[in-house]
């Protein structure tokens, strides 16, 4: 995957060139170098990675490591409480951001854009100063310490409805009127003509809730006490405390975590930078 | 609905903030007092709150400009007409920021070993003697700095690479007929076609990095000597270690108008150098 240089970039004369695909090369290794090295321990025997000179590849490759995190570490539980969490949270906030976004967009109603401009205003508040009240609200609605409890924050984001609704802005208000006199009701317009239309944004937005809620470690951290139900991330960082010695096993965990996240990232980029770009360029 | 959702959050800290909330009012409300300011009063008096804040803008003073300087150097190199595998250079390094902050924070801890680690590795083909990079208060911060700018600097270049791609070609063409040197269209076309993004970016990515709390929970735990402690991470363990939720919630609330003011500080700035 590092050496896919066609020769003819290395032949050309011009100088300049080769500095500018040299430092790129270098700003790659530098990237990628922490992650293959993670696969590559993560195959090693047990204590293989604690010697010095410090192993660039496994001397006997072996699947010890995976085998032990899920026969006595329980990461099957976790592997499947991130799975079904990142998934609930994705279709549930999809629905909300969605049906807000389009309403933004498209629906009048009293106030709008006076709501829309409050809600930009409140993206300047982390999330942070928000998570002692939240969790005195969720342990007042018996939440703290269940799935639902995790996925509540995930429900509505600001940053979702935004990008829906600049997308849905681009709409033309025709179409929507020829199906009303059409005679169609406004949620059968919504799910006949808008949602077709809106797919798309529909996919960047499912990426990012996706990969968010999947890496994400504070929120969890703070709600979750049962360790049956805690979400990988959680997991690994409470793991890695108890065995600071076994780098070959914490490298599986840790890919476990994370080649997920990058596989899915790898299948939708062009979304996922979409949807990037979108959020960045209106600040 | 939605306006309320998000502004009463910041409401109920406040008024949290001013309550002896604690593990007692968690199983009885009725053990609730009023307090005031008290737990702002006790928290500025408290030496480790004033380590954690300076821990915490040394991490945003050094790790900003680093991170801005990797993803601006890495976004000119990708828009550069020379580049070869543009596609594939862009992907290998965005990869860093899809990952799982808590997978790779594990994978550095051993990258930044003493004994066995890669980088004191290649340090010692230098002729440098092993650091005790993540164990020695002097080297903890900046070993965490490093990781945070190698995980986060992609996440603008794909944003800056954007905005250079933005800048007409004309003004290059021009500017190349006046004679302009390579760092010439660099200094009076490009940065300046720039500014305005990343002053944005700037400002977002401070707000960010305000907000350090995953590095050092799993790399150092907040030590050496607390040398790594954050503000963030002092809410954590004051709110949810010790459950005094009401000091928890002041710790909370000062972050916010710590970014709140930095936030509009630097709109101010950036607006008033648009002006010249």
């Amino acid at each position: 995957m590092t050496d896919r240089r066609a020769p003819q970039a290395w032949l050309l004369p011009q100088p300049a060139a080769i500095v500018v695909n040299g430092l790129l090369f270098a700003g790659a290794a530098f990237a990628l170098f922490p992650l293959l090295w993670m696969l590559a321990a993560s195959f090693m025997a047990p204590g293989e990675a604690s010697t010095y000179p410090p192993p660039l590849l496994p001397a006997h490759p072996t699947l010890a490591n995976y085998r032990e995190l899920f026969a006595h570490a329980g990461m099957g539980r976790y592997l499947a409480n991130s799975i079904l969490l990142a998934a609930a949270a994705t279709a549930l906030s999809l629905v909300f951001n969605v049906m807000a976004g389009y309403a933004f967009a498209k629906l009048r109603f009293r106030g709008r854009e006076r709501l829309f401009r409050l809600m930009l205003g409140a993206l300047v508040i982390p999330g942070q100063v928000a998570m002692v009240p939240l969790f005195l609200l969720l342990k007042h609605m018996g939440l703290v310490n269940t799935y639902g409890g995790v996925i509540v924050p995930a429900l509505a984001s600001i940053f979702g409805i935004f990008l829906v609704r600049q997308y849905a802005l681009s709409i033309p208000d025709d179409l929507l009127e020829a199906a009303r006199i059409d005679g169609a009701s406004e949620w059968k317009i919504f799910a006949a003509v808008v949602v077709p239309l809106l797919k798309p944004i529909i996919v960047t937005l499912a990426v990012f809730t996706l990969l968010g809620t999947w890496n994400d470690f504070m929120w969890p951290l703070i709600v979750l006490s049962d360790q049956n139900l805690y979400t990988l991330p959680v997991a690994l960082a409470s793991l890695s405390r108890e065995h600071v010695q076994d780098n070959e096993l914490m490298m599986a965990g840790s890919v476990l975590t994370t080649l997920p996240v990058l596989i899915v990232f790898l299948a939708l980029q062009r979304y996922y930078m979409q949807g990037l770009m979108m959020g960045a360029v209106k600040g | 609905m939605i306006g309320v959702f998000f502004v009463l959050p910041v409401v109920a800290a406040l008024a949290i903030s001013l309550t002896d909330f604690d593990i007692y009012a968690l199983a009885d409300l009725s053990n609730l007092r009023v307090v005031g300011l008290r737990n702002y009063v006790e928290l500025l008096e408290r030496p480790l709150f004033w380590k954690a804040l300076g821990n915490t803008f040394y991490f945003v003073a050094a790790g900003v400009p680093l991170s801005l300087g990797a993803s601006l150097g890495a976004a000119l190199l990708l828009n550069s007409k020379l580049a070869r595998f543009q596609p594939f250079f862009r992907t290998a390094l965005f990869a860093p920021v899809v990952t799982t902050v808590v997978a790779v924070a594990v994978i550095w801890r051993y990258l930044l070993g003493a004994r066995y680690g890669f980088l004191n590795y290649a340090l010692s083909s230098l002729g440098i003697a092993p650091i005790d990079w993540l164990g020695d208060p002097r080297f903890a911060m900046p070993a965490i700095i490093l990781f945070a700018v190698w995980k986060n600097f992609g996440y603008n270049m794909i944003i800056l690479l954007a905005g250079l791609q933005n800048i007409p070609n004309e003004l290059y063409e021009a500017a190349r007929i006046d004679g302009a040197s390579a760092f010439a269209r660099l200094r009076f076309v490009t940065l300046p076609m720039l500014a305005p993004m990343l002053s944005i970016v700037a400002i977002l990515t401070i707000a960010g990095y305000f907000q350090l709390f995953a590095e050092p929970y799993v790399m150092t735990q907040g030590g050496p000597l607390q040398s790594t402690l954050s503000v963030l991470y002092l809410m954590y363990e004051e709110g949810f270690k010790y459950w005094n939720l009401g000091s928890a919630s002041a710790v909370a609330f000062l972050l916010f108008l710590l970014i709140f003011a930095v936030t509009l500080l630097q709109t101010r700035a950036a607006r008033g150098g648009f002006a010249r």
